[in-house]
Order: structure tokens, then C-alpha cells, then sequence
């Protein structure tokens, strides 16, 4: 009896340490002004999504258009000799990376919903992408109609808008969410289930290095990429928003739009560019 | 933290669930594999000794991840489909059972070997002697270390977020990606496997004290 009198303060105190940590107020500098001061926008992207943001793995750096477009936005916002850090993220990591103040924005095929928004702030749209299907060529699977099905299995990224999305549209298929858009392909591959289902840019540059594999269904969602700054943070989305908009009117946008989308067979570039 | 178990108590309870399930699972053949080995490390022949070394190496020195993982992506698209939980517990019970193997073969050791040829002179064979009486005491010696490799089997069986095996570290990495209260989440995860791991623990080391 003393023994679990033991166990069960253990275990209060644990607890107890857990809420009174979750009341520390969090901190509210401005991150423009330290930006502008140490010259810097530390930016979160992906490494593992073929098109936006991807770890070369010969030169070690990563190379995509949300890349592209946060260096942009960075020499527009600092001037020609502002610095560009990049910070790897995963969807599932990137909102607490921003959060805890160890990236400045996320810039990371992030779609705006109104969830996010009730803890991030977004800018203004810089793609504009919609949810599809990946499946093995020659698969039954032509849209997202044919999932709804027991015995459907559909594979995810943990923190991405797609298995929410999938529930609505399909809610009698099993959804898998794993770490990220490589071990899902892999998992699409070793047929662990029947399509894969995430944005259409990040599908296609799979589909472009894996000739096995194609996008099917068309986009059955509206996912609108915006640059995510933390709650408050107005002054920062402000240059960030005027930056988006010179680049679009400058011609600069529409360059790294053809750059990367320019040869992807089935890509409508014009959709993608809408505001 | 108390609003993520009263708004997602449901999850975590199928976390908390299928990870309790893996462990068993996991515990049970691990025990019987590892022992298996174990004695095949002390075994007379050559052959089955270098069998037990070279299978204790392997899955003792790979790490869990890369054995989960070949179980989930590698053996389905060659061998037979499994799904992730599947995949993650027998990956979880080969690597844990190399390292229950290499306590037990300590244990077996530490059996003063009088004890062995006294039996073998009674007239027991090698498994009779190895099954009544030096495995009994073998065990008796490595409690506390097998008491240390359960709790790391419940606290690796986490190895099946990786997998989408379902269990409490998987269902933790959902609530916190929709609630985006990653903070709380996994202090609440943390707290559902002290829930595991400290009755394990205390239910050793009773048995620790029953037994020594």
C-alpha cells in the first residue's frame, strides 16, 4: 500500500509539472526586427518533396520552389545581401518548429485552413494546389470515388490537410499516416495500400522520377499554399505579403513557376498561379 | 493536459491498447526466442553455438527502426503483405529477443557448472539438467536485467508510429498534428506510458526480492 502510495505521488507530480508548464506565458518579441538586425530570415521547408523543397544529397542543399521563393522573398524583404537560413521541416513538425521560435516562417507546401489560421498567421497565396490520388499505373483506382470501399487502404503524411480531407470524401477507407512523402511512396510501393494522396505539385514530382506511378482523378480540393509567421507577428507577414506581389508583377514568380513546373506533363500552370 | 485526455481519450485508449497488445506480444515470443538462444549459445555443438552468435549479432546490432521498417516496406513487396503493426512487433520481438538472449546465456553462466554435471552424473540428459535444473536458477539471477529489457520492449514498441501500427506514440502524433497542442499531447502520452512501465517496474523488483 505504501509502495502505490509512492507511485501515485510519482505520478501527480508528473502531471502537476506537466499543467503548470502549459500556463508559462510564451514570449512576444518581434521576429522582424530581429531578422532585420542579424540580417537572416531562418525559414522551415521541406527536404523530402521533389518540386518545392529537396535534399540534394550530393551538394547537401535544398533545392525546390518554395526554396526559390523564400530566397526571393528574403532579397526583396532584406535587400540583395539579406542571408536565406533553411530549417528542415516535416508537416508534422513545423508548426511547433515555429511556434518555439526556431524558424522564423514556414514556407513548406503549406495549405491555408482555417484551423491553421487560429494559430499561425498566412500570407497572402503562392500556389495555388489541390489534393489527388498516386496510384500504380493500371490500378482500378481512377478517382477519389473508388476508395470509398472497405478493404481500401489509403496512404497519408501525419500532419497534412489529406487524411482529414479523405475522411469526408471517403470515410469507408482506412487511412495510414506516416512521416513523411518518402516512406509513404515506399509504403505505396510494398503495398501497404492503394493510393497515395497528398497535394498535386508534391504528387507529381514523385510521379516524374518513379514512371511506374500516376496521378489520377484530377484535384477533387482547394489547397491554397501560403507563408506561415507566427500569431502577432504582423509586421514580418506585411513584407513578406508586399514581397509575394513584386514578385508576381516583376516577373520574378512566374520565372520559378516555369523553372519548376514548367515540364511536368499534366500541370496546369495557370491554376496553380491564381491568387 | 486534461483536456486532451477528455476530448481524445478514445485515441489514447486505442494507443494505449494496441500498445499493451505489441508488448504482450512482443514480451511473450521474445522470452521464448531469446531463451532458445540462449541455450543454444551453451549447447555442446559448434554449429547451433555459431547459429545463436550470429543471430544475437544481427538483431542486436541493428537498430529497431531499420528492422520495423524492412518488416513494413521490404518483406510485403517480396514475401508475404503485412500490415504495420504486424510488421513493427515482430521487429520489436527479434530485436528485443537478442538481447534477452544474451542476459539468459549471463544467467546460464552464472550457474556454477557443478550444478550441470551433478545432474548429467544423476543421470538427466542435457535438456532435462538445462530445463529443472540450471534454468531455474539462471532466471533467478537475471531479473533486474530482464525487468530493464521489458520496460525498454513497452517504451520501443513506439517504434510503430513509424509504421502506422497504431499505438499510443502514433495516436499521440495525430492528436497533436490536429490540435496542433503538441505540447500537452505528448506529456499526456508520456504520463499513459509511466501508466505501463512504472507497475512493470515495481512488479520486478517485488519479484526481485520474492525470489532472491
Amino acid at each position: 500500500m505504501k509502495r502505490l502510495r509512492k507511485l501515485l505521488l510519482a505520478l501527480s507530480i508528473f502531471i502537476l509539472g506537466g499543467l503548470l508548464c502549459a500556463c508559462s506565458s510564451s514570449k512576444s518579441q518581434s521576429t522582424w526586427s530581429e531578422d532585420k538586425a542579424d540580417n537572416t530570415i531562418t525559414w522551415g521547408v521541406k527536404a523530402d518533396t521533389r518540386l518545392f523543397g529537396l535534399m540534394d544529397v550530393k551538394t547537401g542543399q535544398i533545392k525546390g520552389f518554395d526554396i526559390d521563393v523564400a530566397k526571393a522573398v528574403t532579397k526583396k524583404i532584406l535587400g540583395p545581401n539579406g542571408k536565406a537560413k533553411f530549417v528542415q521541416v516535416t508537416s508534422k513538425t513545423r508548426i511547433p518548429l515555429l511556434k518555439n521560435g526556431n524558424i522564423d516562417a514556414i514556407i513548406a507546401t503549406m495549405t491555408i485552413t482555417p484551423d491553421r489560421e487560429k494559430i499561425v498567421d498566412f500570407s497572402k497565396v503562392y500556389f495555388a494546389a489541390g489534393q489527388s490520388l498516386l496510384v500504380k499505373k493500371g490500378s482500378n483506382i481512377k478517382s477519389v470515388k473508388d476508395l470509398n470501399k472497405t478493404g481500401t487502404t489509403v496512404l497519408a503524411v501525419k500532419g497534412s490537410t489529406s487524411a482529414v480531407n479523405i475522411k469526408k470524401s471517403a470515410p469507408k477507407a482506412k487511412i495510414l499516416e506516416l512521416e513523411d512523402y518518402a516512406q509513404a511512396f515506399t509504403a505505396l510501393k510494398s503495398g501497404q495500400g492503394q493510393a497515395l494522396t497528398t497535394d498535386n505539385g508534391i504528387l507529381f514530382g514523385i510521379a516524374s522520377e518513379n514512371p511506374g506511378y500516376q496521378v489520377v482523378g484530377g484535384t477533387f480540393t482547394n489547397e491554397p499554399y501560403g507563408i506561415a509567421v507566427n500569431q502577432g507577428q504582423t509586421e514580418l507577414k506585411n513584407k513578406i505579403n508586399k514581397a509575394l506581389a513584386e514578385m508576381r508583377k516583376d516577373g520574378t514568380y512566374q520565372k520559378l513557376l516555369q523553372k519548376w513546373f514548367g515540364n511536368v506533363a499534366g500541370f496546369n500552370l495557370k491554376e496553380a498561379s491564381q491568387q | 493536459m486534461i483536456s486532451v485526455f477528455q476530448q481524445h481519450w478514445q485515441e489514447l485508449l486505442t494507443g494505449l491498447g494496441n500498445t499493451i497488445l505489441c508488448s504482450v506480444i512482443a514480451l511473450f515470443f521474445s522470452l521464448v526466442i531469446g531463451s532458445t538462444f540462449a541455450i543454444f549459445e551453451v549447447l555442446p555443438s559448434k554449429f547451433l553455438r555459431i547459429i545463436g552468435r550470429i543471430y544475437i549479432e544481427v538483431f542486436r546490432n541493428i537498430p529497431l527502426l531499420v528492422i520495423g521498417m524492412f518488416f513494413y516496406v521490404v518483406v510485403p513487396q517480396y514475401v508475404l503483405p503485412m500490415d504495420g503493426f504486424t510488421a513493427g512487433t515482430i521487429g520489436l520481438t527479434l530485436y528485443t529477443s537478442s538481447f534477452i538472449a544474451e542476459t539468459v546465456r549471463a544467467g546460464i553462466q552464472a550457474v556454477d557448472s557443478g550444478q550441470m554435471e551433478g545432474a548429467r552424473a544423476n543421470g538427466l540428459s542435457f535438456m532435462q539438467a538445462m530445463w529443472h535444473i540450471v534454468l531455474p536458477q539462471a532466471f533467478k539471477y537475471v531479473i533486474p536485467p530482464l525487468g530493464n529489457q521489458f520496460i525498454n520492449l513497452v517504451k520501443n514498441s513506439s517504434v510503430l508510429a513509424f509504421v502506422a501500427g497504431f499505438d499510443l506514440m502514433y495516436q499521440g502524433d495525430m492528436i497533436a498534428s490536429a490540435t496542433f497542442d503538441t505540447f500537452n499531447t505528448y506529456i499526456a502520452v508520456g504520463v499513459l506510458y509511466l501508466i505501463i512501465t512504472l507497475p512493470l517496474s515495481y512488479y520486478m523488483r517485488y519479484l526481485e526480492k520474492k525470489l532472491a
